[in-house]
């Protein structure tokens, strides 16, 4: 593969790395196949969302120094996870204040903005609505809410999708309210969180979709969660996922 | 339904009395506003409860979604609506920056015009002035304008209690008194009702405390208000006097302004001879030209609508023309302590509009009650622990009572940003608890695998091993995840992990792995 492209550090996200190594992996092969040199800088973990959100700031701390040291070289920083990248983007700078350590704080809202979303990176670095994937299925998109009302990603990756050869994009009811999921909020909260994920998933069935697609894998396990446990005949993908898919290599 | 105090479960605490009724044979029973909200459980076992209510979740489902719209829609037509929360939040900071210097101008103005100002340090003091005020004008009843700043305070219970009658004039806040109820959202205080429960409510429960209703009401919207007008009317005529709040209250000027609907406020606050406001001392505004941002934002964020019915405005006394005694009393009541936190304090932008209740997925499935508050929803979760602090168990839990949607900021008028004072709420309560829980044990030791990517991707084998044990079976039930698996099921973790995979197939040497950082030229680098 010629690559004349920019080199992008992969930030695969703990949950993505441990749990659904497939958005990373659709990312990596998407990338390379846009020209891209795709890096994994090993050394990294977690951006520390779980801890901050749950109100363990002391213990996001070192994970916001570990991802500066990980990642400050890297021109561009791609994640397959509209949370995770709201997370840098809007709570690093917060917590590096909150060490007290001046130097951090310096790192970070020097690094924290190069950090992008894929659909933000593919569309806005790279240029680029039709990534050349073919995926002949009826999908629905959801978008995630730290994609949305975070990163402001708006309608990125419906401009992707649109593209995909063969889809059939059908549009979601009241696609930008909340599934429900919300980290810790999911078992914090957990009557609340499935009131609302019932409600996510019967609009999902509504649309008559088989694929339900996002840009964030924490949100697809919650609806995913439902919709399997309603046997409901509606699979979830990761939108690097559709975007990596070929006739030769279908997602 | 009697609604003699004993009948409540509460001691009889003030002498009754005779009634200032129309019906002088018999003594007027005493109004029970509500039942207070101390002692309420945790927002998650209240939301628990309320999930289950089906008549609530219809109600609020339908509410909310027709307020949405009403909002979007006239947000919509504004061009300059950013511009206009910037504006607003300006304005609002400008006065939470130099608190003292308003207030004191607010107080100078006012008592210029003939207003006598009081200050009050808590909801106690705040009452036992209020109270002092009725009593010296020896009048056993207030007619009150919808005030969240009494609802706080929990004035009508203290005049309850001094056997004054206090009877609000605002319809919902009139389905909720009467109800014994308490209030489940800002502006639609009985949205948690619909027109069925209301007529019940209005049949039982109006003759006990003045003109019945109607016999053969119906629960048409027109005959409801209609049997509220007339039960209302003779308060409005007898009252000497009123109490009210206050949406903003001008510095420059001395000027409070009350908005509202229904035209109940406006009689309350023209009719009586003594008016008594109750006002938090976040109301202030610099000056009068503050409103020209603050009356674009407020009606179109709140009812969604261009311009609400009446806006009343009055500034001390005029001789001659409407109440001739006016008193105002300012009260802290925790928000110098809000304040004191440079993050929470932009909770005191808050202008109560409730946009952030309307569009909040949380608040639209539980209901206002859960919040234990008459602050419900996003701005409650971060109003009520910041002004009462986070001792109790719905306080502790009220900054977990949110999924971090971000819904709430973008409908803030004032551009509070609720899921991030949300966050900084969590860390106090987490910093309050100094780490004894089974909780921060485990993020101690989560943080603690994190902290180095070999201990994670030791953790992470575990896992894939579990993952090719388990093969591609969905798993349905997990020891310990109970709370995820009651209606969800559970990921079946991968049998190869990402790290595993690029290694694989990339190797070692592609990235910046643990030999790779030295430098060797990878053409990404910025440095």
């Amino acid at each position: 593969m010629t690559s004349q492209g920019p080199t992008v550090a992969i930030f695969a996200t703990c949950f993505n790395d441990t749990m659904w190594p497939e958005a990373p992996r659709a990312t990596v092969t998407l990338l390379e196949r846009l020209g891209c040199t795709v890096v994994f800088p090993r050394e990294q973990t977690c951006c520390g969302q779980m801890f901050t959100n749950t109100g363990y700031a002391d213990e996001a701390v070192p994970l916001v120094r570990k991802f500066v040291d990980v990642f400050e070289r890297y021109e561009h920083v791609v994640a397959p996870s509209g949370s995770c990248v709201g997370s840098v983007r809007d709570q690093h700078a917060m917590l590096a204040r909150r060490s007290g350590d001046g130097g951090l704080v310096t790192a970070v809202e020097e690094l924290t903005p190069r950090v992008l979303e894929l659909s933000e990176f593919v569309v806005d670095v790279l240029g680029r609505t039709d990534v050349g994937a073919y995926f002949p299925h009826r999908v629905t998109y959801h978008p995630t809410c730290h994609s949305l009302r975070m990163l402001h990603v708006g309608d990125r990756p419906l401009r992707l999708l649109r593209e995909v050869r063969g889809i059939d994009l059908v549009d979601l009811p009241n696609a930008t309210e909340c599934c429900g999921f919300g980290g810790t909020f999911a078992v914090k909260n957990a009557d609340t969180s499935i009131a609302m994920g019932s409600d996510k998933a019967r609009h999902v069935r509504e649309t008559g979709a088989e694929v339900l697609v996002a840009g964030d894998n924490s949100c697809l396990s919650h609806i995913g969660g439902i919709l399997g446990r309603q046997r409901s005949g509606v699979r979830t993908l990761h939108l690097a996922q559709i975007l990596a898919s070929t006739e030769e290599d279908p997602a | 339904m009697s609604t003699s105090p004993a009948d409540h479960g509460a001691p009889p605490t003030g002498d009754v009395g005779a009634g200032p009724t129309a019906y002088p044979d018999e003594p007027a029973p005493l109004q029970r506003t509500s039942a207070t909200f101390l002692g309420m459980p945790s927002f998650q076992t209240a939301a628990k409860a309320a999930l289950a209510d089906t008549q609530q979740r219809r109600n609020l489902a339908h509410a909310t979604a027709t307020i949405r719209g009403k909002r979007a829609a006239v947000v919509a037509e504004v061009e300059a609506w950013e511009e206009l929360r910037v504006a607003g939040a300006a304005a609002k900071d400008e006065v939470l920056h130099h608190l003292p210097h308003y207030l004191e101008q607010l107080e100078e103005n006012l008592t210029a015009r003939g207003a006598t100002v009081h200050w009050a340090r808590d909801a106690e003091e705040a009452n036992r002035i209020v109270v002092g005020l009725v009593q010296e004008r020896d009048a056993d009843e207030v007619v009150k304008v919808k005030s969240m700043a009494t609802q706080e305070i929990e004035l009508n219970e203290a005049l309850e209690a001094a056997g004054i009658h206090a009877w609000e004039t605002d319809l919902a806040e009139l389905i909720v008194q009467l109800g014994h109820d308490r209030p489940s959202h800002i502006l639609v205080p009985a949205i948690h009702r619909n027109r069925a429960e209301i007529r019940e409510i209005f049949l039982r429960e109006m003759g006990e405390v003045g003109r019945p209703a109607p016999e053969d009401l119906s629960d048409e919207p027109a005959r409801l208000a209609e049997a509220a007008r007339l039960h209302l009317r003779e308060k409005f005529l007898r009252a000497k006097v009123a109490v009210s709040g206050a949406n903003f209250a001008v510095a420059d000027t001395g000027t409070l302004v009350v908005v509202e609907s229904e035209g109940n406020g406006r009689m309350c606050l023209t009719l009586p001879e003594t008016l008594i406001s109750v006002v938090g001392v976040e109301k202030v505004l610099p000056t009068f030209a503050d409103l020209g941002t603050m009356l674009q934002l407020l009606p179109r964020s709140s009812t969604g609508e261009r311009m609400n019915p009446y806006t009343s405005m009055w500034t001390g006394v005029h001789a001659g023309d409407g109440p001739q005694d006016v008193h105002v009393v300012l009260v802290d009541n925790g928000r110098s302590h809000v304040l004191a936190d440079p993050v929470g304090r932009d909770a005191l932008r808050c202008i109560r509009c409730s946009a952030c209740l309307n569009v909040c997925p949380v608040y639209e499935r539980a209901g206002g009650h859960a919040y234990g508050s008459v602050y419900p929803g996003p701005i409650g979760a971060v109003l009520n622990p910041q002004l009462r602090g986070t001792g109790s168990d719905v306080d502790k839990s009220l900054p977990y009572a949110s999924s971090l949607c971000g819904a709430c900021f973008e409908a803030c008028p004032v551009r509070i940003d609720i899921p991030a004072l949300l966050v900084h709420l969590r860390t106090q309560v987490v910093d309050e608890a100094s780490g004894r829980s089974v909780e921060a044990l485990g993020m101690k030791a989560a943080a603690w695998t994190f902290a180095d990517h070999r201990r994670l991707e030791a953790a992470q084998r575990a896992a894939t091993v579990g993952g090719r044990l388990l093969g591609d079976r969905t798993i349905r039930t997990v020891p310990g995840l109970g709370a995820w698996a009651q209606a969800r099921d559970v990921p079946t973790p991968p049998k190869e992990t990402f790290r595993q995979w690029w290694r694989r197939t990339h190797g070692d040497g592609a990235g910046t792995d643990g030999t790779g950082t030295d430098g060797t030229g990878t053409d990404g680098r910025t440095a």
